[in-house]
């Protein structure tokens, strides 16, 4: 076609003219969303941060300069939501990105039988919705009558209390976050599949056996793939709300274990509806998602490998 | 036997006789291998749908099942009995002659009591010696549906199962439509800056939703939407980036011939975009309906915010919580409502898996 073929710089002809339009008129649902509902809020967030807005009484609304940024400093709970976030985040993002894995790898075995029904299988909890998923777990996890406390006093182990016991809060919010794990899973299959044969075939040829077939093919050909696991994994944990919220009704229960960065949040904005200091809040959250993510890209560069020899 | 022929075929370095016996070894070897790993995987599948079998088993009690199954039987169950002369006698497991055989009580005693063969009441009594308390009771499965009817009239499901699925598909119409659309510019027009508008897109996933969050509750408070479901309708009538990411990726591949085709026939852009482009792509614009029918069914956090206070607005996830909060000491509607809750999705899920988890890998892969 002429148009695609326009030189850069040379008049349009009538015909380029038009498609290029017609190009906008598709695109514009999402240049009118984005700057709707991106480019916009994310001003007046900025605008809102420096004010006393309150949803309560609009009018009211002031500059305050950098007071809400200075209240982030001394605000109790910012401390203690944001340890509670990152200790949370130390415990499950390892596994968060080892288990789908080590699943990936089972599913992928050449001894497997069956493997498109075990596929569809591992892969059905994650469209379970959230709330569902947390009233199941919470009846799974129960100390006295919950399944998995009982399999543990089958084999003579005394079941913790799961939900209301500081020290066991996290291993069983991790425990919930297992059927989460589907996509991360299901992608890092598909990578594992994606790797050509004949790189096994040369390993094997060179004398390596599983353990290093796995170690110096496998893993290296999906790093791009752990490493998107591990960034959105990452993202999503300073967005984890739903099943600490519900859990404990938003109280942060047992102790302050589950006041997550995102509960602090949501009380500040929708329930105190003190929207100037929630906004300097939601900029803080983006501030560490940025630094942390900051942090991944700049590690990446020594274990994630692109082929075709394009790294970073 | 095959592995005794492929011996033959590919013989092996080694004393004459020892031909064929390493292949029928590793043939073994093999199906042991085979075993172990299927056996392993079939273990922990059961280990991580446990909790379903859970919701199941607990749904189908009623609370006396609940207290009586914290100490018993797992399964939903109630303790036999049998009608013996006109009124009911409860059956035990009795041990008898080194077997165990359930029998009617008829006479307790405190040293020997007397049972009938409860298949045949008016038949022979048999005296067994022994504290008949200490005998296990007979169960029967009995499992009971009046939980749902409960949970059925408690959460309103007709109701709230009508504002989940209208706000599901609605949203889903605007998903498709405008993302198809986005997705043709995105592949097949000359657009200045293209590359640098698609890097912003992209960029919009890793962007933390509460950032916006604030001003776009602020800006829908203000022109009154905020108890109602246009937030949570309209603002997918503009595209998100996942669904044009996949659609895109879909459009590349398709070959331009036939686009160019349908031009060179006076087609406009519109015209192959609706005969052409979207024909080709019903699989993938499939898997785009279905991520937004299983999000919004899923979704919990933006219903919650902008139906609070409007218990008649609200979808299923917030209307199960809501109820649940009032009633979270009663595990067995707690699982009834968690079955009413996913049996959507998940009947969706397993109905299109195909394609569903295709279009997963798709945007998870090659990005």
């Amino acid at each position: 076609m002429s148009t695609r073929a326009a030189p850069r710089g040379a008049r349009l002809t009538p015909l380029a003219r038009e498609q290029r339009l017609w190009g906008w008129v598709f695109l514009s649902p999402w240049l009118v969303g984005f700057a709707a509902f991106t480019a916009l809020p994310i001003l007046a967030s900025l605008v809102f941060s420096f004010t006393d807005f309150r949803l309560t009484d609009p009018e009211a609304v002031s500059f305050v300069g950098l007071d809400n940024f200075r209240r982030l400093t001394v605000d109790p709970l910012v401390r203690v939501s944001l340890g509670v976030t990152l200790r949370f985040a130390l415990i499950s993002l390892p596994i968060a990105v080892v288990l789908p894995v080590a699943l990936a790898a089972l599913l992928d075995s050449r001894w497997l039988v069956g493997k498109p029904l075990f596929r569809t299988l591992f892969y059905m909890p994650y469209v379970v919705p959230v709330v569902s998923a947390i009233y199941i777990w919470q009846g799974v996890l129960n100390t006295q009558s919950g399944w998995l406390n009982r399999l543990l006093r089958l084999v003579g182990l005394p079941g913790p209390n799961w939900l209301d016991d500081v020290r066991w809060i996290y291993p069983a919010l991790v425990i919930i976050g297992l059927w989460g794990l589907g996509n991360a899973f299901l992608i890092t299959l598909a990578g594992m599949q994606a790797v050509p044969t004949a790189y096994y075939e040369a390993a094997r040829v060179d004398g390596a056996g599983p353990l290093a077939r796995f170690r110096h093919v496998t893993l290296p050909l999906i790093s791009p793939v752990i490493f998107y696991n591990l960034v959105l994994s990452l993202i999503g944990l300073m967005r984890y709300f739903e099943v600490p919220f519900i859990l404990s009704n938003g109280t942060g229960r047992p102790g302050s274990s589950t006041m997550f960065f995102n509960i602090h949040f949501y009380k500040t904005s929708f329930v105190f509806f003190d929207m100037g200091y929630g906004s300097a809040l939601a900029w803080l959250m983006f501030a560490v998602t940025m630094v942390l993510t900051g942090l991944l890209f700049w590690s990446a560069r020594h274990w994630v490998f692109y082929a075709g020899g394009e790294r970073g | 036997m095959a592995a005794v022929g492929s011996a033959r075929a590919y013989p092996t370095v080694g004393s004459s006789y020892a031909n064929t016996a390493p292949h029928y070894r590793r043939s073994l070897r093999r199906m042991g291998l085979t075993a172990t790993v299927t056996l392993f995987a079939t273990m922990l599948l059961t280990v991580y749908l446990m909790p379903f079998g859970y919701m199941v088993v607990t749904s189908f009690k009623d609370r006396d099942q609940i207290v009586a199954s914290a100490t018993g039987p797992v399964l939903p169950v109630e303790p036999r009995t049998v009608d013996v002369g006109g009124r009911q006698v409860p059956v035990y497991r009795v041990p008898l002659d080194g077997e165990v055989r359930e029998l009617a009580l008829v006479r307790p005693g405190r040293r020997e009591s007397v049972f009938v063969d409860p298949a045949d009441p008016a038949g022979a009594e048999v005296t067994w010696e022994g504290a008949w308390r200490t005998l296990k009771p007979a169960y029967v499965f009995a499992p009971r549906t009046g939980n749902f009817a409960e949970v059925w009239r408690g959460i309103d499901f007709p109701r709230l199962l009508f504002n989940t699925a209208f706000i599901a598909f609605t949203g889903m119409v605007g998903t498709v439509v405008s993302c198809v659309m986005v997705a043709y510019a995105f592949a097949r027009f000359p657009l200045p800056f293209k590359g640098a508008l698609f890097l912003v897109l992209i960029a919009t996933i890793v962007l933390p939703k509460q950032v916006l969050l604030v001003p776009t509750y602020a800006f829908f408070h203000a022109i009154g939407w905020t108890g109602t479901w246009l937030p949570l309708i309209v603002p997918h009538f503009f595209a998100n980036a996942y669904n044009v990411f996949l659609l895109r990726q879909y459009f590349m591949q398709l070959p331009r011939e036939l686009d160019e085709a349908a031009m060179i026939d006076g087609a406009g852009p519109l015209r192959v975009l609706t005969s052409v482009v979207v024909p080709q792509s019903y699989p993938v614009i499939a898997a785009v309906a279905l991520f937004h029918v299983v999000f919004a069914w899923n979704d919990y956090f933006e219903p919650l915010l902008y139906t609070l206070g409007r218990p008649e607005l609200q979808p299923l996830s917030v209307g199960i919580q809501q109820y649940n909060f009032i009633y979270s000491q009663q595990p067995h509607l707690l699982q009834a409502t968690a079955l009413l809750g996913m049996i959507v999705p998940v009947a969706l899920f397993l109905l299109t898996q195909r394609s569903f988890m295709r279009g997963i890998v798709i945007t998870g892969v090659e990005k």
